[in-house]
């Protein structure tokens, strides 16, 4: 599997990242290079092998249906860029 | 008072209960200590004030006959713990102004102990590095220099300010957190004692997020009995965290008996690798004599997928690193680029806010969980991580603990890996594997290499069982004498 | 509207629900802040549903109940076994650039709802899965000029996403089943269902295809929240595709808003392929594990759901079926309507309760939370009617006062002195004097004209105000008429 150009700009797309153009060649090689790196893992056989889902061996613990949050706006909205009102404040979206 | 920087955290601890210093003065000393030590970069925010109230609050507790196991120790805190009302920047640009509004589980725990806040220690950014350079707040030269060469030296990463700061002795100790090897890398670079516990022993709750499946707060100090002192105001159990475990936190420091007769440690063969310095063998092999004339007894065990484990990680890490750093996106705090519209905002802020190494991470990491890779990547990534963990877990079955080194090379020169992301990530090859199991490992300073500069051996033990880490470390110190100290070459500058 | 007439020939719609449901709970799924409708924007925030930097999910345990609870009252398999994924993706209510959801391992499985359709046939429509996932927060679109205007109280909320089985073939069943299922959630206290508030939207599948054949490429209408609104989006979303069909074009498979103001469907600008959601289960979380003992109590703590309340109702109280149906789908009807049997005869009280009551709120544009006439107090007019005390028509007028002054029966009906006149003295001394005043009449019945007896028998209501007892009155004027 190697990335070209186009694959780089549309993960970068995804991963809301802007790339310069001039940066995607070399940003595909870099990746190819870690990608083909990792691909090593091919070599062992995984087809019945479970996959992880924790390294602790315990179970999901679960909270009372209890309000113990909230109301603190100053405190949610203090760090904000932009803001008015009580609102986070974002470029228009239309839709 | 030059000489309470060089106290360790139990010396400390014995003169602020025998009354010959007070929480004050031994804060006063190491607030001078960092001023002076600035060149190092080991801080991000020093916050010289509270912790003088910290440490007249400590005092005034002592008198009043309370005292937790961190009384008036002066430590730093790795700037990826939230701390309330302080600027905290998890080391990135597009943190900038964050002021969290709440603190972590791990400081809120160690302030109780009694703990005395000096600053927010360095970083490589979001915790992504080994080598501190890709902190935005500029690289953290290690207090460690070669002999009779002053260029600086990285002090490995990415919990470098940390390490740095307990190295240069102005900070008893330090709050680092371990992804791959994230505490034990930089301690063996920095010759400190660096203890990774087992996932869910300390809380991961306002800790900025790199790999939620790996990550883990734990401390960096100079000595073993000092890690199992700061450990236990450090862990806990937290109910905020849904991967914190249940369990009692013992005393850790009752486990440093000393004694490991009949305990068996394993040395992995995997982990003789080629091409591995002589001098990292040779201080393997020496490891193993001195737990063997303390009695304990070596197997000669193996770790079949121990190789896959650093580009598993490199699958795994990113993966949940690309979803993690989702929610710097310039809404609710850090950085704001502007852009003609929102997307082009998002990717303003995010281009300009990750540095190259974060940025290159985030699209690895989205690359591998996107449609059509999913399973070739990271559903394979996760069944390695199986195969990695079974290993121990067999291995276990037989032996107590694990000897191996912890870096497969001495601390490296500013710049020198920088060009080579694979090389830089080599530096975890030995400290990836325990993390992909959650298990616990320290690294212990023992010994230096031929140019110098220090090395560490490392130990890794059952899950939950720091008790055994830390009693099989303390034996290792005990041996190595590692009393060798960095020259202080900042001071002077 | 089972085909649709093209002018090539008939078409067939095939829809499917994916309709999101608010658990109901006080707390939010993984956080403990507040999921109280209409609050200041943002004051029903936690750290953690503003995605501040190391902040982590703690499951709130009731809303796995709910979930399992509904998917026992689905009739669906639960899971004991779940795993809570991360589907990423970026948007300004949605803080953390995920929403944990669950992907491929939900807590329930397969279920099966039956629809009842307005013609007296049944539907069984298929449930694929049920999954709990986060909210997103709103973004306010008109605040502002050049803003969009972000507020993160709904941000965190338990939604249960039901999605159906492609079982339904026009807006009629797409319909009734979103009120069957509204009315299921409602009744297992798991959704409160309040559509204008959002506690249930619908993503509708809509796709058109000739009889027989294989499914066509389908749209899917995003966010509908009302039942009105999704047959309407139905309609002519089908008729659209169809006409495309016709025209010789192809249907792409996009999602779809439905703008209420037209009447229209539109594609949406942001298109679907750009999407790619990179689910993986989320590494903060353990998978979701359920004790089966205890799903099993869940179980046995079910209520009566509205198909075996409508059963009962048929088999108990002798309803006709469409009687049943219109009591049991708003489990409040069906409280009341319960209370009201407790003392009153069934099928008077559905009667009563079906046709004055519903006409009488619904004409006051009340609900029955706020009927001004209590159960019991239409159980004790009704309970006046069987025994006589009062007509039939007499208890339309006793209930119109009741429903304007809150007043019970009784003392309106002796109040005004409307009680039924029984005594047979009294009735007869009316009898006599109508008898009396229309000889003509009474020749007229002699001679033949039985049904005139009608007239004599309204002559002698009217003469009692109406409370005669009309069968005494009947049975009295055919002895001295006809006898």
């Amino acid at each position: 599997m190697s990335l070209d150009k186009a694959t780089v700009l549309r993960v970068a797309r995804l991963a809301r990242l802007k790339v310069r153009q001039d940066r995607l060649e070399p940003l595909a090689a870099e990746l190819n290079n870690i990608l083909g790196w990792v691909e090593q893992l091919n070599e062992v056989d995984t087809d019945d092998v479970p996959p992880m889902t924790s390294v602790v061996s315990m179970k999901l613990r679960w909270r009372d249906d209890d309000v113990t949050d909230g109301g603190a706006v100053d405190d949610v909205l203090a760090n904000a860029p932009e803001g008015e009102n009580g609102f986070f404040a974002v470029p228009k979206v239309v839709e | 008072m030059a000489g309470l920087t060089d106290l360790t955290i139990a010396e400390a601890r014995d003169k602020l209960t025998a009354g010959e210093v007070s929480a004050r003065e031994l804060t006063e000393a190491h607030i001078a200590a960092v001023e002076a030590a600035r060149p190092l970069n080991a801080f991000i925010t020093e916050t010289p004030e509270r912790a003088l109230a910290q440490a007249e609050a400590s005092d005034a507790r002592r008198r009043s006959g309370e005292a937790g196991v961190m009384e008036g120790v002066p430590v730093g805190i790795k700037d990826l713990f939230c701390t309330k009302g302080v600027l905290t920047t998890a080391g990135s640009h597009i943190l900038d102004g964050f002021v969290p509004p709440y603190e972590s589980t791990v400081t809120a725990n160690l302030w109780k102990a009694g703990a005395v806040m000096l600053g927010k220690c360095n970083m490589d950014e979001f915790a992504m590095g080994s080598s501190n350079e890709t902190s935005y707040y500029g690289p953290v030269e290690n207090p460690w220099r070669r002999p009779g060469d002053n260029r600086s030296i990285v002090p490995g990463g990415s919990s470098g300010g940390s390490v740095a700061a307990v190295a240069a002795r102005i900070a008893l100790g330090a709050t680092g957190t371990d992804t791959g090897g994230s505490i034990r890398q930089p301690a063996s670079f920095a010759g400190v004692v660096g203890l990774k516990p087992t996932y869910g022993r300390c809380s991961r709750f306002g800790a900025v997020a790199f790999a939620s499946s790996l990550d883990q707060p734990g401390p960096i100090t100079r000595t073993v009995r000092d890690a199992a002192i700061m450990l236990r105001g450090m862990a806990g159990f937290d109910p905020m965290d849904s991967t914190s475990v249940d369990t009692p936190v013992p005393d850790y420091e009752a486990a440093l008996t000393g004694d490991i007769s009949g305990l068996k440690v394993g040395i992995p063969k995997e982990y003789r690798m080629d091409g591995m310095p002589a001098e990292i063998e040779a201080l393997w092999k020496q490891g193993i004599e001195w737990l063997k004339a303390a009695g304990a007894e070596i197997r000669d065990i193996s770790l079949p997928h121990t190789k896959y484990a650093l580009p598993t990680y490199y699958i795994v890490a990113p993966a949940e690193a690309s979803s993690n750093l989702a929610r710097y996106d310039g809404v609710r705090y850090g950085l704001r680029i502007p852009g003609n519209d929102l997307t082009e905002m998002y990717e303003n802020t995010r281009a300009e806010g990750f540095g190259t190494e974060v940025q290159r991470r985030v699209m690895i990491g989205t690359y591998v969980l996107s449609a059509g890779y999913y399973d070739a990547y990271y559903l394979k990534a996760q069944k390695l991580r199986t195969l990695i963990a079974r290993d121990f877990e067999t291995a276990f079955e037989e032996i107590d603990v694990l000897l191996t080194p912890t870096a497969p090379s001495a601390a490296f020169g500013v710049g020198e890996k920088s060009d080579d992301p694979i090389a830089m990530y080599l530096n975890d090859v030995f400290t990836v594997p325990a993390s992909m199991a959650g298990l616990p490992g320290i690294s212990v300073p023992a010994g230096l290499a031929d140019d110098g500069l220090p090395l560490g051996l490392q130990l890794i033990g059952r899950a939950f069982d720091e008790e055994t880490v830390l009693r099989v470390a303390g034996v290792l110190e005990e041996a190595a004498v590692f009393d060798r100290r960095p020259e202080n070459w900042w001071a002077t500058k | 509207m089972s085909m649709i007439q093209g002018a090539t020939g008939d078409w067939e719609v095939v829809i499917g629900l994916e309709v999101h449901a608010q658990v109901s709970s006080k707390a939010k799924l993984f956080s403990g802040a507040s999921t109280e409708f209409g609050a200041e924007p943002n004051t029903q925030v936690s750290f953690i549903d503003a995605a501040m930097p190391g902040m982590l999910p703690v499951i709130n345990g009731k809303c796995v109940e709910q979930a399992v609870r509904t998917g026992l009252g689905l009739n669906a398999k639960i899971n004991l076994y779940s795993v809570f994924d991360r589907k990423n993706y970026f948007y300004p209510d949605l803080p953390q650039g995920y929403q944990i959801s669950q992907y491929l391992q939900p807590v329930v499985g397969e279920g099966r709802v039956t629809v009842d359709l307005a013609d007296g046939s049944a539907r069984e429509v298929g449930i694929t899965r049920l999954h709990l996932e986060q909210d997103a927060g709103k973004s306010l679109h008109d605040q502002h000029p050049s803003m969009t205007m972000v507020d993160l109280n709904r941000s965190g909320v338990a939604l249960m996403e039901i999605v159906s089985e492609p079982d339904m073939r026009s807006s009629e069943e797409a319909g009734a089943y979103l009120a069957k299922l509204r009315s299921i959630l409602r009744y297992l206290g798991t959704c409160d269902g309040n559509m204008q508030e959002g506690s249930m939207r619908a993503d509708v599948n809509v796709s058109v295809r000739r009889p027989g054949e294989a499914f066509g490429t389908r749209c899917e209408i995003k966010n509908v929240n009302s039942i009105r609104f999704v047959k309407q989006a139905i309609e002519y979303e089908a008729r659209r595709q169809v006409d495309v069909l016709e025209d010789g074009g192809t249907i792409d498979q996009e999602t779809r808003l439905y703008d209420t103001d037209r009447g229209v469907t539109r594609a949406m600008r942001t298109k679907e392929e750009a999407h790619d959601y990179r689910y993986f289960p989320d590494p903060d979380l353990l998978p979701l594990e359920l004790d089966p003992n205890w799903v099993e109590a869940i179980k046995q703590s079910l209520p009566e759901l509205p198909d075996q309340k409508k059963a009962r109702f048929e088999k108990d109280f002798g309803l006709s079926p469409y009687d049943a149906d219109v009591l049991v789908a708003e489990k409040e009807n069906a409280e009341f309507y319960e209370q009201v049997v407790a003392t009153a005869d069934p099928k008077l009280a559905a009667n009563w309760v079906i046709t004055e009551l519903f006409g009488a709120l619904n004409k006051a544009g009340r609900g029955i939370d706020d009927s001004p006439v209590s159960a019991e107090a239409l159980a004790g007019l009704i309970v006046r009617i069987t025994d006589n005390t009062i007509s039939g028509r007499i208890a339309k007028e006793v209930f119109e006062i009741m429903f304007e002054t809150g007043k019970p029966a009784d003392a309106i009906i002796e109040e005004k002195g409307l009680k039924q006149v029984t005594d047979t003295g009294a009735i007869e001394a009316m009898v006599d004097e109508v008898i009396a005043a229309n000889p003509d009449k009474v020749a007229d019945v002699k001679a033949g004209k039985d049904k005139l007896i009608g007239w004599f028998v309204g002559q002698v209501m009217k003469a009692s105000q109406g409370k005669a007892n009309p069968q005494m009155v009947n049975d009295l004027l055919k002895a001295k008429l006809l006898g």
